[in-house]
């Protein structure tokens, strides 16, 4: 640890970008090495995906909602009503959705992922399946990466129709739409390029979140302390690497299509 | 070292001159601090091997050597004849399956119930499959450490003690060779404390494994070791029973026996 310490900047990010260049090599050879943890995979997707519905529909719900409240007043000053369910619907699916629906689980998987497998360190619940013979990576890291890169995308897509049922919602609150005039409005107006990039940004979310969640709990130091601390951080680093992959999907996603 | 006395009777009943762990000259390091310096033992099959020593002096250090948790600076390691550092990860997981490690704490896996956890290592370890055997086994093993009723408890529903002999049931129920136990009575009222002694002796004649037992408790040392070892400053500086050693002239030994006397 005092050598840790004595480390300059750069060294330290070194070590920790091999370390986590190791941990990933480490995952990838465990999904193809056989005897696939299904019980357990099935069990964390439940975890990950029915227990954050809730969350994820909620805030998705009122996203949709007051998206519209606040966009109103400005399309209707420029005679442009009619085009709020095409300015929800690509600004839910494209950006707000994907984005909103991985920063809610970045806060509550990744943290939760990040306290579970530390308080499995530090009560050397790890030490022992490895010293039993069985692997922790199999069993606690493929299983929860694997379940975050799918539940996320499905939760974005939950989330997307939520919202864009909240701002049915709110644009009833003022105007009278039908359902099935203000949703083929808002599909309409969508193609292919907004779904797909969308899509496939939210499995990178997913694998971000899952696998910041694993390291920093499998990586975390012995004592209590540093429980709160890998949770601490798995939130702050997946929320950082879900804004920097959104980013760079955005420039690839322009460059392809536009 | 002091001199060691000849002991070959052991209290499990199996005796043999067969050398399961060697190991010759370890040494460990933690950045600039010097834990092992010259660690020098030879277990053979059946015995019982009492480690006591202060805290921090590295007692847990030589058996996470032995079960390649962590590899030597320097030294040789030998279990069942094989040089532990120089294992693949596919030899020492082998090896892993020969060995039982019971951790301080019981490591008991905080989200799976009793018998999930005393499933875990005859489904993923031993890969059984049949579910009478392996119900089977779960029930002996939870008879034998006199808990049948715990099955379908969680962890965090179990008292200290409960936690430790579930902790030993797990390891054991993939019936190991070797048995290492890191501090099996800590934190334990001396009531339970004995109980669960006499349980780890139990168990060693019932399964026949060769242990070694860390400890800083004398009535397990007192219960348990056919032959103690005495750890000062990274080094063994007194081996012999547990009678010899209460006798020993060195002021440092004197002072684990002088209460247990």
């Amino acid at each position: 640890m005092e050598d840790q310490a004595a480390l300059s900047g750069w060294k330290k990010w070194a070590i920790s970008v091999g370390d986590q260049s190791v941990f990933l090599s480490r995952f990838i050879r465990n999904i193809f090495s056989g005897g696939f943890e299904w019980s357990e995979f099935v069990r964390q997707c439940y975890e990950i995906g029915y227990k954050s519905f809730s969350l994820v529909g909620l805030t998705s719900f009122i996203m949709g909602l007051v998206l519209i409240l606040q966009l109103r007043p400005t399309l209707v000053e420029f005679g442009a009503e009619s085009m709020l369910p095409h300015t929800l619907a690509v600004s839910i699916v494209r950006e707000i959705g994907p984005v909103i629906t991985a920063i809610i689980c970045a806060g509550k998987i990744a943290s939760s992922i990040g306290a579970e497998l530390g308080s499995m360190k530090v009560t050397e619940q790890i030490d022992a399946m490895e010293v039993a013979g069985a692997n922790p990576i199999q069993y606690l890291v493929v299983t929860r990466i694997l379940a975050t890169s799918l539940m996320v995308p499905l939760l974005t897509m939950i989330g997307d129709a939520i919202g864009l049922f909240g701002g049915y919602v709110a644009l009833n609150i003022s105007d009278k739409i039908s359902f099935f005039l203000y949703f083929n409005k808002c599909i309409s107006s969508l193609d292919f390029t907004d779904f797909f990039p969308a899509l496939i940004k939210t499995v990178f979310f997913g694998f971000a979140i899952g696998y910041v969640g694993c390291y920093k709990g499998f990586n975390s130091n012995k004592g209590t302390e540093s429980v709160g601390v890998a949770a601490n951080s798995a939130v702050v680093t997946a929320s950082l690497w879900i804004f920097f992959i959104d980013m760079i999907v955005v420039q690839i996603t322009n460059l392809l299509y536009y | 070292m002091e001199a060691v006395k000849e002991h070959r009777s052991t209290k499990s009943g199996v005796s043999s001159d067969e050398a399961i762990i060697e190991i010759k000259g370890l040494k460990k390091s933690f950045g600039s601090k010097e834990v092992l310096r010259n660690i020098n033992l030879t277990v053979t099959k059946g015995e019982n091997i009492v480690v006591l020593g202060k805290s921090g002096q590295g007692k847990s250090v030589t058996i996470q050597c032995i079960v390649g948790m962590l590899t030597p600076d320097a030294g040789s390691v030998k279990v069942f004849g094989k040089e532990v550092s120089e294992l693949n990860d596919e030899e020492l997981k082998d090896l892993r399956t020969h060995i039982g490690f019971l951790f301080q704490s019981g490591a008991l896996f905080d989200s799976m119930t009793v018998r999930e956890n005393l499933e875990f290592p005859l489904t993923r370890v031993l890969k059984l499959k049949d579910q009478n055997e392996i119900d089977q086994r779960v029930n002996e093993i939870l008879e034998g450490v006199g808990l049948p009723e715990a099955a379908e408890k969680m962890p965090s529903d179990l008292s200290g003690g409960m936690r430790k002999r579930i902790g030993l049931a797990r390891t054991l129920i993939v019936k190991p060779e070797i048995m290492l136990y890191d501090e099996p009575t800590t934190g334990l009222d001396p009531i339970t404390s004995r109980e669960i002694s006499q349980l780890i002796l139990e168990m060693q004649k019932k399964y026949k494994t060769t242990s070694i037992i860390i400890t800083h408790d004398m009535e397990c040392a007192r219960i348990t070791a056919d032959r103690v070892v005495v750890m000062n400053d990274g080094e063994y500086i007194a081996e012999g029973s547990f009678d010899d050693l209460q006798h020993s002239d060195n002021q440092f030994v004197k002072s684990y026996f002088s209460d247990s006397i």
